[in-house]
């Protein structure tokens, strides 16, 4: 999630389910809260039954609009028009500008006093374009977005670090190149007239959300954002986001109860597999995986060109090297760099929409899936279809027969004969995995918290936890290197692989590995307490820093705590970082280290103890008080005053202009998702994100704006009873019975238009391919009026594929693989295609 | 008194006719063994409790105990037990040979060594010690991996560990990006 990480910090929730309760307004934008986080919504019910402000802003009408006090139908991927808007109706509002807090939240909290290069151009100069734009290479020279300052190189470390840079500011805000300023202009043509031309919402609607937003935050109030996928899946999805945090920003809503922003996600620990990354371009943590560049030539390279000289990330070198300690154990060495050259270096973009054509041009042979479906779920699923027959082997694991393991035999390529298992070389090896109350260890849930699961009974059969099926197959392979001295040899064989087994099966000891992610010291294996224990100098090993704590020294998994209460849950599982639940919690107290108001009190400094105390575990210095100042020289965290709440940023501000760490630009700017009927409104001459990675292939078109032969916006989204690609749930026949087959909907009005009523079979189709399925005619989507002229929406579940009970036509096999820049996510929540009444194939063919 | 025994009779607390059958009638959860699970489907992180009995998993419900979600499952999270008892539900290991049009069984230790042997073919043609600019790289781009956002975090940990730290498989990739 960079579009919370460039602003704040962290790629995280920054606040949990339960503060939701204490809001006095929640917008869920981008989500379907209730239908898709059921049980999560209770806390935002709960809110409502106190009296807070509930607003939906969604395409389709759903549960979660019917608990909601307003609705807000909105064109898909318009969403950063109407943040946008806010943004600027905020600042130009009286309340803003005349309540001291949030002069004083944005002045101290945030980096709105920073001067900018006078380099920097917008949007606004360039018609679209930021300066630095390289046409060519469709990538930006961010040199022109830095702040305007002194850069000092830092000497006499033991690892380097980037230099430091002393901004210039201006405390008063009024300068024309501050933060501020800079932001303010930026916005200034998002206005209620261009929300009602791009996004189709009513002017006065826009207002009534704006005005509520706006009176729901200050001092005694709070307002939170919910999103999900339907802000993350579009071009410009990282800076939706990073919209909203600014936009939080300015209304001092981060860090305090009952505000702000929560990242709801889809999977059971889709949230830990980002912080222990199974995802090409991270490390565990959010270390940078080094890159096959001469800036990361070395490990001392790697510090000089990551490493912060201010903020916590000024531990860098801590982190890294005890996870090379981990990793590589005694091999790891301060002589050898601590094996530093073992680390692979990644020289491209593998992302999943890159892997996939990976393995459609015979460049990746071989793949493991694991609890995944990308025959269904992968977008331009036909493409992806062709990938997996195009590999050599293929292992699948898995809890059913998923269409992943089953393609070659039964994909509609094959069962219209199109395509013959003959002609597919692949070699696919099933095996079947385990369930989590058949196994121990640990899902991170939605808002950063880390729970265990016991081991309830064995896996039955043959099926077995992916921990067995990685253990024993790297104990084969390290067999099978043994006395091997080539590079491939020896990095394995450097590897750590000694974990005690257990039980029958002689399952990984789970608690051995994580006491080896919590970390420990190397001479004894005693557990760490937290990363402030970390060293760089191959004393500790630790896999993943954030998780650091999670065991105590005693050997206690503090995920295993269940000791709930009504306030922040202390003792219910494990919250990283440090088991702190609202982050950036150091906002919910003045600068002077005072509660903004009783009502949101939060964590504050008390001067008698010397310390931060409170509600939660802060997530600042426990004893830097809140007026302290950094002597000059200072490093890491010392270099942060007293008020700084965002620890891991450069200067511990929220980032209202990000200079660096996001590729399409330092403020949000809207741009039109790249397959659109209608031009953009704000740069007519820069229509689309000129940085969006694209496919530019026979096998992926793309349609151009406002192809005729493609009228329609699709919106593509999930239902309660499925779960994603639905290999956990279409054969599965108490939800199978539930909701049985796929199905389309459109509105009254589109149905009129073509002859369509409810139950009709209806054919979708794009330039990539068609999918078919029944057709529910329903006033829950709109039909929106998007600069004068009518903008039909259609909405697709996207579960559904050939394999098992509930059936039905596979919404990707319209998508195309196209990705936002930063986060290289696709974007099915907004693109083009058309419509008509019939079937794919005849009546019983198949 | 006169009220109460009224009372008491109003309210049916009056001895009734109970059949042997109803009164050994015992809730199906009683004497299990309780485990706490977390629901594997969304990332709420609503709290389980799973009843076994002989080592079977004979219901699971929703941990009243739990601060997220106090009792109560959504639909998916209420299906878990059958997630498990699945009908459909895989058991043995399926073997596809290239070419072939259909599924053969094999133990699951031949399939271990197999894949096993997979990798290391693989791997050994097409890991890459230095790069084209001369730079040490120690990658292969032969072998990929999908998955991860429904499996442990423990689990996650070992998969790139083992691919990326040992192997060098660079191409690792989860539902992060779905």
């Amino acid at each position: 999630m960079p579009g919370l990480g460039a602003r704040l910090g962290r790629g995280g929730a920054t606040t949990t389910l339960a503060s939701l309760a204490e809001s006095d307004c929640i917008v869920i934008m981008g989500s379907n809260m209730a239908e898709n986080h059921p049980v999560g919504f209770r806390f935002v019910v709960k809110a409502r039954q106190r009296g807070a402000r509930i607003i939906h802003i969604d395409p389709r009408f759903s549960r979660t609009s019917a608990l909601a006090d307003l609705h807000v139908p909105i064109r898909p991927g318009s969403d950063l028009v109407f943040l946008g808007a806010l943004v600027n109706y905020v600042l130009h509002s009286e309340r803003w500008n005349n309540d001291p807090f949030f002069r004083e939240y944005v002045l101290y909290y945030t980096n709105a006093s920073v001067l900018i290069s006078p380099d920097f151009r917008d949007t606004e100069d360039l018609a679209g374009l930021f300066s630095g734009y390289d046409p060519h290479q469709r990538r930006y020279d961010p040199s022109s977005w830095q702040y305007a300052g002194q850069v000092r190189r830092l000497e006499g470390e033991r690892w380097p670090c980037r230099p430091f840079v002393a901004p210039e500011r201006d405390p008063t805000l009024q300068h024309p190149n501050c933060a501020l300023q800079v932001v303010k202009r930026h916005f200034a043509r998002y206005t209620p007239d261009l929300v009602e031309q791009a996004c189709g919402v009513p002017r006065d609607l826009f207002l009534a959300v704006a005005d509520t937003i706006l009176a729901n935050s200050g001092r005694d109030r709070t307002t939170a954002f919910c999103y999900a996928v339907a802000w993350t899946q579009h071009t410009i999805g990282t800076q939706i986001i990073s919209c909203c945090a600014l936009l939080q920003l300015l209304l001092g809503n981060i860090g305090r109860p009952g505000g702000g922003i929560l990242a709801l996600r889809g999977h059971a620990t889709i949230q830990g597999s980002t912080d222990i990354p199974t995802l090409f371009d991270l490390l565990p943590g959010y270390l940078k995986m080094p890159r096959a560049i001469p800036q990361h030539a070395t490990l001392a390279d790697y510090f000089a060109a990551e490493r912060p000289a201010t903020g916590l990330w000024y531990d860098m070198p801590k982190f890294l090297i005890s996870l090379l300690k981990a990793w590589y154990g005694d091999a790891a060495t301060p002589e050898n760099d601590f094996a530093y050259e073992l680390l692979p270096k990644i020289g491209g973009d593998y992302s999943f929409q890159s892997l996939l054509t990976m393995m459609k041009d015979g460049i990746i042979k071989g793949l493991f899936v694991m609890g995944m479906n990308p025959a269904v779920g992968g977008q331009n699923a036909r493409l992806a279809r062709q990938a997996l027959a195009n590999l050599d082997w293929l292992v699948v694991r898995d809890v059913h027969e998923i269409e992943t393991a089953s393609f070659w035999y039964n994909a509609p390529e094959v069962r219209s004969g199109e395509v013959r298992p003959q002609d597919i070389k692949t070699e696919v090896i099933f095996l079947p995995a385990a369930i989590a109350a058949e196994k121990d260890g640990t899902f991170t849930n939605t808002h950063r918290l880390v729970q265990w699961h016991d081991k309830a009974v064995d896996p039955p059969g043959e099926a077995r936890s992916e921990a067995h099926f990685i253990f024993h197959l790297g104990r084969r392979l390290k067999e099978l290197y043994a006395g091997d001295t080539s590079p491939a040899g020896r990095q394995i064989a450097a590897l750590t692989w000694d974990y005690p087994t257990v039980g029958p099966h002689q399952e990984p000891d789970l608690m051995a590995v994580a006491r080896e992610i919590n970390g420990y010291r190397v001479s004894d294996g005693h557990p760490v307490a937290g990363f402030h224990e970390l060293a760089d100098d191959g004393s500790t090993a630790c896999g993943c820093w954030i998780y650091s704590g999670i065991v105590t020294p005693e050997g206690e998994h503090r995920a295993k705590r269940r000791r709930g209460d009504d306030r922040a849950s202390l003792d219910w599982g494990f919250a990283w970082p440090a088991n702190r639940r609202i982050l950036y919690n150091r906002a919910s107290a003045d600068p002077q280290g005072r509660p903004w108001s009783e009502r949101k009190k939060w964590i504050w400094w008390d001067p008698t103890q010397q310390r931060w105390v409170g509600y939660d575990v802060p997530d600042f210095p426990a004893t830097k008080p809140p007026d302290y100042q950094p002597p000059p020289g200072s490093r890491g965290l010392d270099a942060h005053p007293g008020t700084a709440p965002f620890i891991m940023m450069l200067d511990g501000q929220g980032w209202l202009f990000v200079p660096f760490g996001l590729l399409d630009g330092p403020l949000p700017t809207h741009y039109e998702p790249w397959e659109t009927p209608v031009c953009n409104p704000l740069y007519p001459e820069q229509p689309r994100s000129p940085v969006a990675p694209v496919f530019l292939r026979p096998d992926n078109p793309y349609h151009e704006i406002g192809d005729p032969r493609y009228p329609y916006v699709i919106t593509t989204y999930r239902l309660t009873e499925h779960l994603t690609a639905g290999g956990m749930s279409r054969w599965v026949p108490w939800l199978a019975e539930l909701q049985p087959a796929g199905f389309v909907e459109i509105s009254p009005e589109l149905a009129r238009e073509l002859g369509i009523t409810t139950g009709d079979w209806v054919i979708v189709e794009t330039a990539r391919g068609s999918a078919e399925a029944r057709a529910l005619v329903t006033e829950r989507m709109q039909p929106l009026v998007i600069a004068g002229r009518t903008v039909h929406v259609i909405g697709m579940p996207w579960h559904f594929g050939f394999g098992g009970l509930a059936t039905g036509g596979i919404a990707n096999e319209l998508a195309a693989l196209i990705e936002d820049p930063n986060s290289l996510i696709h974007e099915a929540k907004s693109f083009t295609c058309t419509i008509r009444k019939g079937r794919l194939h005849q009546e019983g063919q198949w | 008194m006169r009220l109460l025994l009224e009372l008491r009779d109003h309210i049916g607390l009056v001895p009734n006719p109970v059949s042997q059958a109803t009164r050994q009638a015992r809730s199906r959860i009683r004497g299990a063994e309780v485990s706490i699970s977390v629901c594997p489907y969304c990332a709420v992180g609503c709290s389980q409790l799973v009843y076994t009995k002989d080592g079977r998993v004979i219901d699971i419900e929703g941990n009243y105990e739990s601060p997220i979600n106090g009792g109560t499952l959504c639909p998916k999270g209420a299906a878990t037990w059958q997630l498990i008892h699945s009908p459909l539900r895989e058991l043995r290991v399926r073997y596809r040979a290239p070419y072939s049009d259909h599924w053969e069984e094999r133990p699951l230790d031949w399939a271990m060594e197999r894949i096993a042997q997979l990798v290391k073919e693989t791997r050994d043609a097409t890991f890459l010690h230095r790069d084209e600019n001369g730079l040490v790289v120690n990658r292969t781009l032969g072998i990929a991996h999908l998955g991860g956002a429904t499996l442990d975090n423990e689990e996650n940990y070992l998969i790139k560990k083992l691919f990326t730290g040992g192997l060098g498989i660079v191409a690792v990739e989860n539902q992060a990006r779905i």
